[in-house]
C-alpha cells in the first residue's frame, strides 16, 4: 500500500519521484523497461533550452524558463554532467533574420535572460566552423547541455535513497479505483496507491483510457540522431539551430556533455510507437541539416545513429491535468521536456497536494546519489583511495571510455544498479566509445554474469529477449 | 620510472620488436600489455595459416604467437598484462594504470607503438534500422567463440569479406550455425584468396559481390536484415531489396589503427592509413617514438608485421644508443595511379640498412601490371604482377645502392599496364 504511484522512470517521472522522496511519503515507481530512462530520456538531443520557442502562455513556455534555471544547482546535486554552453539560432536570410526577430521577442515575453541578435562577424568569431553563408544569429546564453539518462539514473538513484521503492518489467495492465484507492494491474502484479501519476510518456494516453481521464492522444512522432567520435566535438562549442519554420525546429548540431558532436533531429510522425529504427532517407536527412549550418563536420568520424519517439501530444501542449480524482496526468512532454521535467515535478506535486495529499517535508532527507564518480572522473587523492579500496579500479575495461572494472562492479551492484549491457553503458559509458563495444562487450557480459551469479547466455543487451549469447560452443 | 625502451602492446608487433631490440643490446625494456596474456588478437585466431613467410609453416596464431612469447622470455624481456597506457606524450612519458601499481608514469628514452587496430562497426556504416542485440563486429565474435567457449548465434549474415568475416564463416559453420551468406559492397574482396577458398567455397556459403545489408530489423533480438544489390557508386538498387531472416549479422568491414595515443601525443597521422607517418627506421614524427605493425596499416599477414616490427626494434635500439641519423634531408614516397598508400613515407638513406622494405595497397583489382618506382622521371624500380588486389598487402624491396644516388625530393609508386 503505497501514498502514491508513479507510473513511468523516464525524465518526467524521475523528476517527480525525486521531488515526492523529499517528503513522509511511501511512494513507487512503476517502469514498463527493465531500467531507468529507456524510452525517449535515452534518445534525444539532450538540451536544455533556453524558452523562446514556445508560445507565450503555454505550459511549455512557463515551465521551460522555469525548468531551465533549477538545471545547474540541480545537475551539480547529483553529479551529473551539465554544461551551460549557450544555443545559437542561425539565420541565412533576411526572411529567417526577421524569425530571429519573433523569437527574441517571445523570449523575453516568455521570462528569458541573456537573449541578443548578433551579426555575422560576431557569431564567426564565437564559432568559426559556422557555414559562410549565414547572415546572423539569436544567441540565448542561458541554454545548455546535459546527460539526460545520466540525470534520471541519478534522480531515481536519489529518490532510492529516500525511501522510494522501484519495480521494473512491470506493465501496467489495468487501473481501477475503488474506495479512494488506485489499484494498478501490472504483469508484475498488483500495486495499490492512494494517489497516482501518469508519466508513462508514450503510453500517457492508454494510462490516461484507463484512468478515465479526457480523452486525448499521444502522437509518436520520431526523431533520428547522428553521434560522432569526441574528435569531432570541438567543432562548435555552443548548440547550434537553424532557424525554425512551421515544420519545427529543424536539425540541430552540439556537443554532448562527454565531448562527441550530436546530429539530428528530424520529426517524422510514425505508426508504431515502439518503432526506434533509423532510416536511410532520415539518416540522410540529418546529415544534410547539419551540413546547413556547420561546416567541416568529418562524417567518417560518426560512431553510432539512432532515433527516439517524442510523445507529442494532440492538445499542442503539456498535458498536466487530473484525469480523475487522486491522479495527475503528465502527459505529452514533448519538447522542451527535458528542460521543463524539474518544472513539471514541481508543479505536479501542488496538483496532487489540491488533491489532498498531505505533503510533510523529511527532516532526514539525504542528499546526493548512490553511483559514485567513475574512476576516470576521479582527482588523484580520489583515485589513490578507490584502488586502495578495490584493486580492480586499477583494471580498464573499455578503453575508449577508460571505465574500469572497479566501476562496472560497482555500476551492477549498487542500488537500482544495471543488470544489462546496455544498463553498464547508461550508467558508465562503456561501450558508447568509438570502437561502440568491440573490445569490451565480450568482458562487460563476463562481469555482469559473473556478478548477477548468472549463467553468461542469460544476459541481455537491454529489454527481454534481447539475448546475446546462444549457448556453449561444442 | 624511468625505463629505457617502452613498447606498447603486446601483440605479434610489440613481442618482435622487443625481442629484437633485446638482441640488439637494449637491456631495459618494458613491455605494455592491455589484455589477460600476451599474443594479442592471435590468441584468438585458432586457425592455421600463420607464418609461412617468416617460418616456412603453417601455424595457428597462438602458435605463432607462443614462438614470440617463448624467446622473450628466454631474453628475460619484462613485461605487465592487464595494464593500460591511459596518456602518452611528446616527452615520452606515459600514464600507466594496472591493479598492482595502480597510476604511475614512466618516462622512456624511446617508445615503440604496436597497439594494433580495432574493427570499423555497424556506427560507422550508419546501416539504418534497430539496434538489437545480435550484430557482432567478427573479432567481437571470434572472440566469444574461441575464448569465452560461447557461441553467438544461429542463423547468420556476414557484412564484409575482410578475413576475419571468412574465417568466422568457416568458425561458425563448424559450431552448427547456418551461414547464410557472405555481402561484400566491392566487386572484389578485401579479404586473402585463400580465405575465401577455404573458408566459403569448401563450405558452399555464397559470396555476394555488390551487395550490401540496407537495414537491420528487430526490437529485442535481430531477425533479420534488408540486403540489397548496389550500382557503380556503390548506392543501393531499390529493385533489388530482399529480406533475409537471420539472428546474427557480422560485420567483417575493415580495420582502423588503433592510434588515440599517438594522436594525443601529437604524432602525424597518414590520413589514407590512418597510423602515424613513418620513417624508413619506423620513427613516427616525433623524435624517439616509433610504430610497427597494425597501428601503422592493417597488414595482411601477420608474417609481414614481424618484419616490419623487427626493424622497428632494431632502428628503436639504434636510436637508444646514439647510432641513428636524424632526418635532416629526406626522401618523400607517394603512391599514385592505383596505389592508394605507401609505408615507409620518408626515407632517410643514411639508415638505410641493406634494403628498404615498401609495403602499398592497391586501390582495385588489376591484371598483367607493372609496379614502378620513379624519382625525378627515372624508373628505379618495376616489377610485373599477373593480378594485384586490394586485400593482399604488395611489398617491394629496393636495394640500398639505388639510395646512393638520391638524397632528397620524391619517390613515386604506381601502376601501369604491362
Amino acid at each position: 500500500m503505497y501514498d502514491v504511484a508513479v507510473i513511468g522512470a523516464g525524465i518526467t517521472g524521475a523528476c517527480i519521484v525525486r521531488e515526492l522522496s523529499k517528503y513522509d511519503l511511501k511512494t513507487i515507481v512503476i517502469e514498463g523497461s527493465y531500467d531507468i530512462a529507456n524510452g525517449a530520456t535515452k534518445a534525444n538531443s539532450g538540451i536544455v533550452h533556453a524558452g523562446y520557442d514556445a508560445k507565450e502562455g503555454t505550459l511549455k513556455a512557463k515551465l521551460n524558463v522555469l525548468g531551465n534555471k533549477m538545471y545547474k544547482d540541480l545537475c551539480s546535486e547529483l553529479n551529473v554532467p551539465y554544461k551551460n554552453n549557450g544555443s545559437l539560432v542561425i539565420a541565412f536570410d533576411d526572411e529567417e533574420m526577421k524569425t530571429l526577430d519573433v523569437l527574441l521577442k517571445r523570449g523575453l515575453k516568455n521570462g528569458v535572460e541573456g537573449l541578443e541578435i548578433i551579426d555575422k562577424n560576431t557569431l564567426l568569431s564565437l564559432e568559426p566552423n559556422i557555414s559562410d553563408k549565414a547572415k546572423g544569429a539569436l544567441y540565448a546564453k542561458s541554454a545548455g547541455i546535459v546527460s539526460p539518462y545520466e540525470l534520471a539514473v541519478a534522480l531515481c538513484e536519489n529518490a532510492y535513497l529516500n525511501g522510494a521503492e522501484f519495480i521494473f518489467d512491470a506493465k501496467v495492465t489495468n487501473i481501477v479505483k475503488e474506495k479512494e484507492k488506485f489499484i494498478i494491474s501490472t504483469s508484475k502484479g498488483e500495486i495499490i496507491s492512494n494517489f497516482l501519476v501518469n508519466a508513462a510518456g508514450i503510453n500517457a494516453d492508454e494510462i490516461n483510457k484507463m484512468l478515465g481521464g479526457q480523452k486525448f492522444s499521444i502522437i509518436p512522432r520520431r526523431g533520428e540522431y547522428c553521434l560522432l567520435d569526441k574528435s569531432q566535438g570541438n567543432i562548435v562549442n555552443r548548440v547550434i539551430f537553424n532557424t525554425p519554420t512551421e515544420k519545427g525546429k529543424g536539425i540541430l548540431v552540439t556537443p554532448t556533455t562527454h565531448g562527441n558532436l550530436l546530429l539530428g533531429p528530424n520529426a517524422h510522425v510514425i505508426e508504431d510507437k515502439l518503432d526506434i529504427s533509423t532510416t536511410d532517407f532520415g539518416l540522410e536527412e540529418v546529415i544534410e541539416g547539419a551540413k546547413k549550418s556547420v561546416k567541416n563536420i568529418n562524417l567518417r568520424e560518426i560512431i553510432t545513429s539512432f532515433s527516439g519517439v517524442r510523445a507529442t501530444p494532440s492538445t499542442g501542449d503539456f498535458i498536466i491535468d487530473v484525469p480523475v480524482r487522486g491522479a495527475g496526468n503528465v502527459a505529452g512532454i514533448e519538447s522542451p521536456g527535458l528542460t521543463s521535467a524539474p518544472a513539471i515535478a514541481s508543479m505536479v506535486l501542488e496538483l496532487l497536494e489540491k488533491e489532498g495529499l498531505s505533503l510533510n517535508f523529511k527532516s532526514d532527507f539525504k542528499k546526493g546519489r548512490i553511483l559514485s564518480k567513475r574512476f576516470i572522473d576521479m582527482n588523484d587523492d580520489e583515485k589513490k583511495i578507490a584502488l586502495e579500496k578495490d584493486r580492480r579500479y586499477g583494471k580498464i575495461i573499455c578503453r575508449c571510455e577508460q571505465i574500469t572494472e572497479g566501476d562496472i562492479v560497482n555500476a551492477i551492484n549498487c542500488p537500482l544498479g544495471a543488470k544489462t549491457v546496455d544498463g553498464v553503458k547508461k550508467r558508465l559509458r562503456a561501450g558508447m566509445g568509438r570502437c561502440q563495444g568491440g573490445f569490451c562487450m565480450p568482458r562487460v557480459v563476463e562481469i555482469l554474469s559473473r556478478e548477477l551469479k548468472t549463467e553468461p547466455e542469460n544476459i541481455l543487451k537491454a529489454e527481454s529477449g534481447s539475448y546475446i549469447l546462444t549457448g556453449k560452443t561444442k | 620510472m624511468e625505463r629505457d625502451l617502452v613498447i606498447i602492446g603486446g601483440g605479434p608487433a610489440g613481442l618482435a620488436a622487443a625481442i629484437e631490440a633485446k638482441e640488439k643490446g637494449i637491456d631495459d625494456i618494458l613491455i605494455i600489455e592491455r589484455d589477460k596474456s600476451l599474443g594479442g588478437i592471435l590468441n584468438q585466431c585458432i586457425h592455421n595459416g600463420f607464418g609461412l613467410h617468416i617460418f616456412g609453416e603453417q601455424l595457428t596464431g597462438p602458435e605463432y604467437a607462443d614462438r614470440f612469447i617463448k624467446k622473450a622470455l628466454d631474453l628475460g624481456i619484462e613485461y605487465c598484462l592487464n595494464t593500460m597506457v591511459l596518456n602518452m606524450s611528446k616527452d615520452k612519458t606515459i600514464t600507466v594504470l594496472n591493479e598492482k601499481e595502480g597510476l604511475f608514469n614512466i618516462k622512456a628514452k624511446a617508445i615503440i607503438c604496436a597497439m594494433g587496430c580495432r574493427e570499423r562497426t555497424r556506427g560507422a556504416l550508419n546501416i539504418p534500422g534497430t539496434r538489437p542485440s545480435g550484430v557482432f563486429t567478427a573479432g567481437a565474435a571470434q572472440r566469444f567463440i574461441n575464448m569465452e567457449g560461447y557461441n553467438v548465434g544461429k542463423e547468420v549474415v556476414i557484412l564484409g569479406s575482410g578475413d576475419i568475416g571468412l574465417i568466422m564463416a568457416r568458425r561458425m559453420t563448424l559450431e552448427g550455425s547456418k551461414v547464410k551468406m557472405v555481402l561484400e559492397i566491392m566487386p572484389y574482396s578485401t579479404g586473402l584468396k585463400r580465405n575465401i577458398v577455404q573458408c566459403l567455397d569448401d563450405f558452399d556459403i555464397p559470396l555476394k559481390f555488390n551487395y550490401t545489408v540496407v537495414k537491420i530489423h528487430g526490437r529485442e533480438r535481430l531477425e533479420g536484415v534488408t540486403i540489397a544489390k548496389v550500382d557503380e557508386n556503390r548506392k543501393p538498387i531499390a529493385e533489388t531489396f530482399e529480406y533475409v531472416k537471420c539472428d546474427t549479422l557480422l560485420l567483417s568491414v575493415g580495420l582502423i589503427p588503433e592510434n588515440e595515443l599517438s594522436r594525443e601525443a601529437g604524432v602525424e597521422i597518414d590520413r589514407v592509413t590512418s597510423g602515424p607517418i613513418v620513417t624508413e627506421a619506423m620513427q613516427t614524427s616525433i623524435d624517439g617514438i616509433f610504430a610497427c605493425g597494425n597501428v601503422v596499416h592493417v597488414h595482411d599477414l601477420v608474417d609481414f608485421v614481424t618484419m616490419e616490427s623487427r626493424l622497428a626494434g632494431r632502428m628503436a635500439a639504434k636510436y637508444i644508443k646514439g647510432q641513428l641519423k636524424k632526418d635532416e634531408e629526406v626522401i618523400n614516397t607517394k603512391g599514385i595511379d592505383g596505389i592508394r598508400y605507401v609505408v615507409p613515407h620518408k626515407i632517410n638513406p643514411e639508415n638505410v640498412e641493406d634494403n628498404v622494405n615498401f609495403f602499398m595497397r592497391v586501390d582495385n583489382v588489376y591484371k598483367n601490371v607493372i609496379i614502378y618506382a620513379e624519382h625525378d622521371g627515372q624508373v628505379i624500380y618495376k616489377a610485373k604482377k599477373s593480378m594485384v588486389s586490394p586485400g593482399e598487402m604488395e611489398s617491394i624491396k629496393i636495394k640500398k645502392d639505388v639510395f646512393q644516388n638520391i638524397k632528397s625530393g620524391e619517390i613515386k609508386f604506381g601502376l601501369r599496364r604491362a
